[in-house]
Protein backbone atom coordinates (compact mmCIF):
# COMPACT_ATOMS: atom_id res chain seq x y z
CA UNK A 1 0.00 0.00 0.00
CA UNK A 2 2.74 2.38 1.02
CA UNK A 3 4.67 1.26 -2.05
CA UNK A 4 1.72 2.19 -4.29
CA UNK A 5 1.43 5.63 -2.73
CA UNK A 6 5.13 6.24 -3.21
CA UNK A 7 4.86 5.16 -6.86
CA UNK A 8 1.97 7.58 -7.46
CA UNK A 9 4.06 10.43 -6.12
CA UNK A 10 7.03 9.61 -8.35
CA UNK A 11 5.13 9.29 -11.65
CA UNK A 12 4.80 12.69 -13.28
CA UNK A 13 1.48 13.50 -14.93
CA UNK A 14 1.43 13.17 -18.69
CA UNK A 15 1.34 16.49 -20.57
CA UNK A 16 -2.19 17.37 -21.57
CA UNK A 17 -2.69 18.09 -25.26
CA UNK A 18 -6.15 18.66 -26.63
CA UNK A 19 -5.87 17.13 -30.08
CA UNK A 20 -9.03 17.78 -31.98
CA UNK A 21 -10.28 18.45 -35.46
CA UNK A 22 -9.38 22.08 -34.88
CA UNK A 23 -5.72 21.21 -34.36
CA UNK A 24 -5.64 19.93 -37.94
CA UNK A 25 -8.11 22.34 -39.49
CA UNK A 26 -6.65 25.56 -38.07
CA UNK A 27 -3.08 25.23 -39.44
CA UNK A 28 -4.36 23.86 -42.76
CA UNK A 29 -6.73 26.80 -43.14
CA UNK A 30 -4.01 29.19 -41.96
CA UNK A 31 -1.78 27.93 -44.76
CA UNK A 32 -4.49 28.30 -47.39
CA UNK A 33 -5.69 31.73 -46.23
CA UNK A 34 -3.21 33.64 -44.02
CA UNK A 35 -4.82 34.58 -40.69
CA UNK A 36 -7.83 32.28 -41.18
CA UNK A 37 -6.50 29.79 -38.63
CA UNK A 38 -6.93 32.46 -35.97
CA UNK A 39 -10.23 33.76 -37.32
CA UNK A 40 -11.82 30.29 -37.20
CA UNK A 41 -10.87 30.14 -33.52
CA UNK A 42 -12.53 33.52 -32.92
CA UNK A 43 -9.28 35.44 -32.50
CA UNK A 44 -10.69 38.21 -34.65
CA UNK A 45 -8.16 40.97 -34.07
CA UNK A 46 -5.09 38.72 -34.20
CA UNK A 47 -6.39 36.96 -37.31
CA UNK A 48 -7.17 40.23 -39.07
CA UNK A 49 -3.75 41.68 -38.28
CA UNK A 50 -1.98 38.53 -39.44
CA UNK A 51 -4.05 38.37 -42.60
CA UNK A 52 -3.45 42.06 -43.33
CA UNK A 53 0.29 41.88 -42.71
CA UNK A 54 0.94 38.74 -44.74
CA UNK A 55 -1.42 39.48 -47.65
CA UNK A 56 -0.27 43.11 -48.00
CA UNK A 57 3.36 42.02 -47.88
CA UNK A 58 2.81 39.41 -50.60
CA UNK A 59 0.81 41.81 -52.81
CA UNK A 60 3.43 44.55 -52.38
CA UNK A 61 6.04 42.01 -53.48
CA UNK A 62 4.02 41.28 -56.61
CA UNK A 63 3.51 44.99 -57.33
CA UNK A 64 7.27 45.48 -57.06
CA UNK A 65 7.62 42.90 -59.86
CA UNK A 66 9.12 40.32 -57.53
CA UNK A 67 9.85 36.84 -58.78
CA UNK A 68 7.77 33.86 -57.67
CA UNK A 69 9.86 30.70 -57.44
CA UNK A 70 8.65 27.54 -59.15
CA UNK A 71 9.28 23.98 -57.99
CA UNK A 72 12.88 23.23 -58.88
CA UNK A 73 15.73 20.90 -58.07
CA UNK A 74 18.60 23.16 -58.97
CA UNK A 75 20.33 25.81 -56.90
CA UNK A 76 19.90 25.58 -53.12
CA UNK A 77 18.82 29.22 -52.88
CA UNK A 78 16.16 28.60 -55.54
CA UNK A 79 14.86 25.60 -53.59
CA UNK A 80 14.74 27.64 -50.37
CA UNK A 81 13.02 30.47 -52.24
CA UNK A 82 10.37 28.05 -53.44
CA UNK A 83 9.82 26.73 -49.90
CA UNK A 84 9.43 30.30 -48.64
CA UNK A 85 6.98 31.21 -51.38
CA UNK A 86 5.02 28.01 -50.80
CA UNK A 87 4.28 29.16 -47.25
CA UNK A 88 1.88 31.74 -48.62
CA UNK A 89 -0.47 28.91 -49.57
CA UNK A 90 -3.50 30.25 -51.38
CA UNK A 91 -1.68 33.40 -52.45
CA UNK A 92 1.02 31.29 -54.09
CA UNK A 93 -1.58 29.11 -55.83
CA UNK A 94 -3.44 32.17 -57.17
CA UNK A 95 -0.19 33.74 -58.36
CA UNK A 96 0.85 30.59 -60.20
CA UNK A 97 -2.63 30.09 -61.61
CA UNK A 98 -2.67 33.56 -63.17
CA UNK A 99 0.97 33.23 -64.22
CA UNK A 100 2.13 36.28 -62.25
CA UNK A 101 5.45 36.92 -60.58
CA UNK A 102 7.93 36.99 -63.41
CA UNK A 103 10.45 39.31 -61.79
CA UNK A 104 12.62 41.84 -63.55
CA UNK A 105 16.04 40.64 -62.52
CA UNK A 106 17.94 43.83 -63.36
CA UNK A 107 15.93 46.08 -61.04
CA UNK A 108 16.66 46.53 -57.31
CA UNK A 109 12.99 47.05 -56.44
CA UNK A 110 12.11 43.73 -58.05
CA UNK A 111 14.64 42.06 -55.77
CA UNK A 112 12.96 43.68 -52.73
CA UNK A 113 9.67 42.31 -54.06
CA UNK A 114 11.07 38.79 -54.32
CA UNK A 115 12.25 38.98 -50.71
CA UNK A 116 8.89 40.39 -49.58
CA UNK A 117 7.06 37.38 -51.01
CA UNK A 118 9.47 34.86 -49.51
CA UNK A 119 9.23 36.48 -46.08
CA UNK A 120 5.42 36.67 -46.34
CA UNK A 121 5.43 32.88 -46.80
CA UNK A 122 7.81 32.33 -43.90
CA UNK A 123 5.71 34.57 -41.64
CA UNK A 124 2.69 32.50 -42.63
CA UNK A 125 4.52 29.36 -41.43
CA UNK A 126 4.89 31.05 -38.02
CA UNK A 127 1.22 32.03 -38.13
CA UNK A 128 0.26 28.40 -38.85
CA UNK A 129 2.28 27.20 -35.85
CA UNK A 130 0.60 29.80 -33.65
CA UNK A 131 -2.87 28.73 -34.84
CA UNK A 132 -1.94 25.14 -33.98
CA UNK A 133 -0.75 26.12 -30.50
CA UNK A 134 -4.03 27.92 -29.86
CA UNK A 135 -5.98 24.88 -31.11
CA UNK A 136 -4.23 22.47 -28.71
CA UNK A 137 -4.58 24.88 -25.81
CA UNK A 138 -0.87 25.64 -25.44
CA UNK A 139 -1.55 29.32 -26.01
CA UNK A 140 -4.56 31.36 -25.02
CA UNK B 1 5.36 48.89 -61.15
CA UNK B 2 5.59 49.99 -57.53
CA UNK B 3 8.94 51.60 -56.83
CA UNK B 4 10.10 51.98 -53.24
CA UNK B 5 13.36 53.33 -51.91
CA UNK B 6 15.47 50.92 -49.90
CA UNK B 7 14.56 52.75 -46.69
CA UNK B 8 10.81 52.68 -47.39
CA UNK B 9 10.95 49.01 -48.35
CA UNK B 10 12.79 48.22 -45.11
CA UNK B 11 10.34 50.35 -43.11
CA UNK B 12 7.30 48.51 -44.48
CA UNK B 13 9.05 45.17 -44.04
CA UNK B 14 9.70 46.04 -40.38
CA UNK B 15 6.08 47.01 -39.75
CA UNK B 16 4.63 43.78 -41.12
CA UNK B 17 7.25 41.42 -39.71
CA UNK B 18 7.01 43.07 -36.26
CA UNK B 19 3.22 42.71 -36.29
CA UNK B 20 3.45 38.98 -36.96
CA UNK B 21 6.29 38.46 -34.47
CA UNK B 22 4.40 40.35 -31.77
CA UNK B 23 1.18 38.38 -32.22
CA UNK B 24 2.78 34.96 -32.49
CA UNK B 25 5.57 35.16 -29.92
CA UNK B 26 3.67 36.51 -26.89
CA UNK B 27 0.44 35.58 -25.11
CA UNK B 28 -1.30 38.67 -23.78
CA UNK B 29 -2.30 41.65 -25.95
CA UNK B 30 -0.13 43.99 -23.86
CA UNK B 31 2.95 41.79 -24.24
CA UNK B 32 2.22 41.33 -27.93
CA UNK B 33 2.10 45.09 -28.46
CA UNK B 34 5.30 45.64 -26.47
CA UNK B 35 7.18 42.85 -28.25
CA UNK B 36 5.97 44.11 -31.63
CA UNK B 37 7.31 47.57 -30.80
CA UNK B 38 10.58 46.04 -29.59
CA UNK B 39 11.01 44.09 -32.84
CA UNK B 40 10.22 47.19 -34.88
CA UNK B 41 12.78 49.23 -32.95
CA UNK B 42 15.38 46.48 -33.44
CA UNK B 43 14.69 46.28 -37.18
CA UNK B 44 14.95 50.04 -37.64
CA UNK B 45 17.92 50.37 -35.29
CA UNK B 46 19.73 47.58 -37.13
CA UNK B 47 18.94 49.22 -40.45
CA UNK B 48 20.38 52.58 -39.39
CA UNK B 49 23.45 51.03 -37.74
CA UNK B 50 24.12 48.86 -40.80
CA UNK B 51 23.75 51.92 -43.02
CA UNK B 52 26.32 53.87 -41.03
CA UNK B 53 28.70 50.88 -40.94
CA UNK B 54 28.53 50.62 -44.72
CA UNK B 55 29.10 54.38 -45.01
CA UNK B 56 32.15 54.10 -42.72
CA UNK B 57 33.57 51.20 -44.72
CA UNK B 58 33.27 53.14 -47.92
CA UNK B 59 34.92 56.33 -46.62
Amino acid sequence: MADQVARKEVVAPAPVTHLSHMSILAPALAWLVPGAGHLIQKRWIRGSLLMGSIVIMFVLGLLMQGRVYQPNGGDVLDILGFIGDLGSGGLYIITRTFDLGHGIVAHATADYGTKYMIVAGLLNFISMADAYHIAIGKKC
Amino acid sequence: MLTLSHFNAALLFSVFASTVFGITQRDTPRDQFRYGLYCFAMFMGGLIVAGWVMWALRH
